[in-house]
């Protein structure tokens, strides 16, 4: 139960009948990191977390508790925290009861346990509601419940599972950095599930990206940013314009591609050949509109669809060799408008396409239409 | 409310009835609602009125009658004696075989239907099996006589034994199906919490699905409590009906058929309704000093 410097995940595999739900998960976890694990719906984040509670035993691997191995104890003895993405609060139970449980599992003296439980209601703010049945609370404080009653006995490690997707958006920001400052003042070690790449980025120090029950890459927030590893995790951390291509010409990381009879310069990623299949990949928000005109990667396009978002406009272009662009600025600009685009070849993404069927693409409109 | 239209204060009523309740779909009771007045309440009224006609005497001398005779005034404790450990029974040994078939395993639909066979079996066919198995010269009786493990044929039909046997087979499946349901009401999710908060599975039990199960086994038990209550026919084919079985309903049934009593019979019916609804009140309340919210299962 007590801290520890280092917790070590070791090829932690796990199936479901003949279906892999994880496959390979090597992964350390600093003491007082905050870990996210990031991917599309059915990836196996859940998997992942309930593996490490210990909810769900492993197909393979090991986890590792500095030198003792721990994949093989029962959820009560390893004294991880869980927060569930349902808050599974006890019904019957009051708030101060829901919260002290934990406490009083460890058999605590039970001036401690009142003293504890009062600290944690104070810091999630629930002194007014704390002889309330959980029944009785708006989804929110629900949700500060499951938190305080999971970091009450101050556990060597926070695991939660989406605990912000039954809010609403108002309110998942609140939780978000309420999350956050409480991150900062226990000093938890936290695995924090999420589908939310806007949420990972804004809490994690450091972010894993799991794809079909595989890690894609394991990184911080500003290396997934800016240079996702593979074109699946750029499509996830929102790069909304894929491209499929071909290597024109390579010249160390510049490459030179073809796209919709299009000559674009980007910045490529992982292993190109010349002649190989590629995807292209650039955030919408750095497409430029009204670049200067003797800019690399300049084109010209009509405006089609435009939806205001606040301090910006997101729109969707249409170039003259028919590709489509989502892009984002703050100029006005309205449907049927003729532009002049650029984007800055170190902001175009270059990957090898993997041997992908077509029905991998994504829907949103990656390819000219033809 | 200004708008004076005709059709309006109408549809406004029609509005504050629904939300009291009160619609169309109302009609979908009337078929309950006939059923109920003709099987239940008609006849019950009827033998309210019929008990408080006695042949001789004043309109309470029946009551008077049956609770001066011991030996009728007994056979509301040798009732009491038999159906309230065998509904007991039957709640409590529910309740851990429910506990361990909770979740989804291979041949659950095989040990279920095992389980519960023998509702469909019936009173007569359950003593008939009995008395086979455990009468004198029943296979039981025969094994411990040749394994020498007592001397002479223990006694389990035709007293006491018999009938809380034959209770308990009737009774425990419809325990078992009701625990079942009301196990698979409550989120399992809770129970994993509970793990990862460091509570072992006894802690688990006790601590959270117990107290959200209280209010469903008193429930069960009200159910089979009723249904041991009434025990007619096992009273007498496998128990000792002169005697240490006689329960209220055969007093009542010798009242109406063999002294052709009808309203003392009534009296006697009317006692043993009365009886089990101090027993239902009391497991009632204490029914409700339990939490009996949502528990947030799949129902
Ligand atoms: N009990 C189970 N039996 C069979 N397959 C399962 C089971 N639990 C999960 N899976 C499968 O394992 C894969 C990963 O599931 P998991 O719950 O980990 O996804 P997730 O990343 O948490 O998704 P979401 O974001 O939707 O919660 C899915 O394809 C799912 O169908
Ligand atoms: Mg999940």
């Amino acid at each position: 139960m007590s801290a520890f410097s280092r917790l070590r995940l070791d090829g932690v595999s796990r199936r479901f009948g003949g279906q892999a739900a994880l496959t390979e998960l090597d992964l350390t976890i600093e003491s007082g990191e905050f870990i996210a694990l990031l991917g599309p719906s059915g990836c196996g984040k859940s998997t992942a977390l309930n593996c490490l509670a210990g909810l769900l035993p492993l197909t393979q691997g090991s986890i590792w508790q500095d030198e003792r191995r721990i994949d093989t104890l029962p959820p009560e003895r390893r004294g991880f925290g869980m927060v569930f993405q349902s808050y599974a609060l006890f019904p019957h139970l009051t708030v101060r009861a829901n919260i002290a449980f934990g406490l009083r599992m460890r058999r605590l003296p039970r001036e401690e346990t009142r003293r504890r439980t009062e600290e944690a209601v104070r810091l999630v703010r629930l002194e007014d509601h704390v002889d309330k049945l959980p029944g009785q609370l708006s989804g929110g404080q629900q949700q500060r419940v499951a938190i305080a009653r999971a970091v009450v006995f101050e556990p060597s490690l926070v695991l939660m599972d989406e605990p912000l997707s039954n809010l609403d958006a108002k309110l998942r920001l609140e939780m978000r950095t309420e999350i956050r400052r409480l991150h900062q003042s226990l000093g938890l070690t936290t695995v924090y599930v999420t589908h939310d790449q806007e949420e990972a980025l804004s809490l994690a120090d450091r972010l894993v990206v799991l794809r079909e029950g595989r890690v894609q890459q394991i990184g911080s927030p500003r290396e997934l940013h800016n240079r996702p590893a593979n074109w699946h995790v750029a499509d996830f951390m929102g790069y909304r314009n894929l491209w499929r291509g071909r290597v024109d010409r390579l010249d160390g990381n510049r490459a030179t591609i073809e796209s919709s009879g299009q000559r674009l310069l980007g910045e490529a990623v992982g292993d190109l050949r010349t002649g190989a299949d590629t995807m292209v990949a650039v955030r919408p928000e750095d497409i430029r509109v009204d670049g200067p005109g003797e800019t690399p990667n300049a084109m010209s396009a009509i405006i089609e669809v435009v939806e205001y978002q606040g301090r910006e406009l997101a729109a969707e272009a249409r170039t003259d060799t028919g590709m489509l662009l989502h892009l984002r600025t703050e100029q006005r600009i309205a449907p049927g408008d003729q532009v002049k685009l650029a984007i800055d070849p170190q902001r175009l993404l270059v990957y090898p396409a993997d041997a992908a069927r077509r029905t991998d693409l994504p829907a949103s409109g990656s390819e000219a239409a033809r | 409310m200004s708008d004076a239209g005709p059709g309006r204060p109408l549809a406004h009523w029609q509005h504050r009835l629904a939300e009291r309740g009160v619609d169309r779909q109302l009609w979908l009771l009337v078929p309950a609602l006939i059923f109920v007045v003709a099987l239940f309440l008609y006849p019950f009224f009827y033998g309210l009125t019929l008990s408080f006609q006695p042949t001789n005497g004043g309109p309470f001398s029946d009551y008077a009658r049956f609770f001066s005779d011991a030996y009728e005034r007994g056979t509301i404790w040798i009732t009491l004696r038999i159906a309230l450990p065998a509904a007991l029974l039957n709640v409590l040994a529910a309740v851990p075989i429910a506990y361990r078939m909770r979740g989804r395993f291979r041949g659950k639909r095989l040990v279920t239907t095992l389980l519960v066979v023998p509702i469909t079996l019936g009173t007569v066919l359950t003593a008939q099996g009995l008395l086979n198995f455990l009468g004198p010269t029943g296979w039981f009786n025969r094994i411990l006589l040749a394994t020498s493990l007592v001397d002479e044929p223990v006694r389990l039909t035709h007293n006491y034994w018999g009938v809380f046997f034959s209770l308990v087979i009737t009774g425990f499946p419809f325990a078992f199906l009701l625990v079942l349901s009301y196990l698979s009401g409550i989120d399992p999710t809770l129970e994993r919490a509970a793990a990862t908060l460091g509570a072992d599975w006894r802690r688990r039990f006790t601590q959270i699905t117990l107290p959200l199960l209280m209010p469903g086994l008193a429930t069960t038990f009200c159910l089979t409590f009723v249904l041991a209550f009434s025990v007619f026919p096992s009273a007498v084919l496998v128990g000792n009906p002169a005697g240490e079985t006689r329960v209220i309903s055969l007093a009542a049934y010798q009242a109406a058929y063999e002294q052709y009593d009808y309203p003392y019979a009534s009296a006697i019916a009317m006692i043993m309704g009365f009886v089990e609804l101090v027993i239902i009140a009391v497991v009632l309340a204490a029914r409700s000093r339990f939490y009996t919210g949502s528990t947030g299962g799949k129902g």
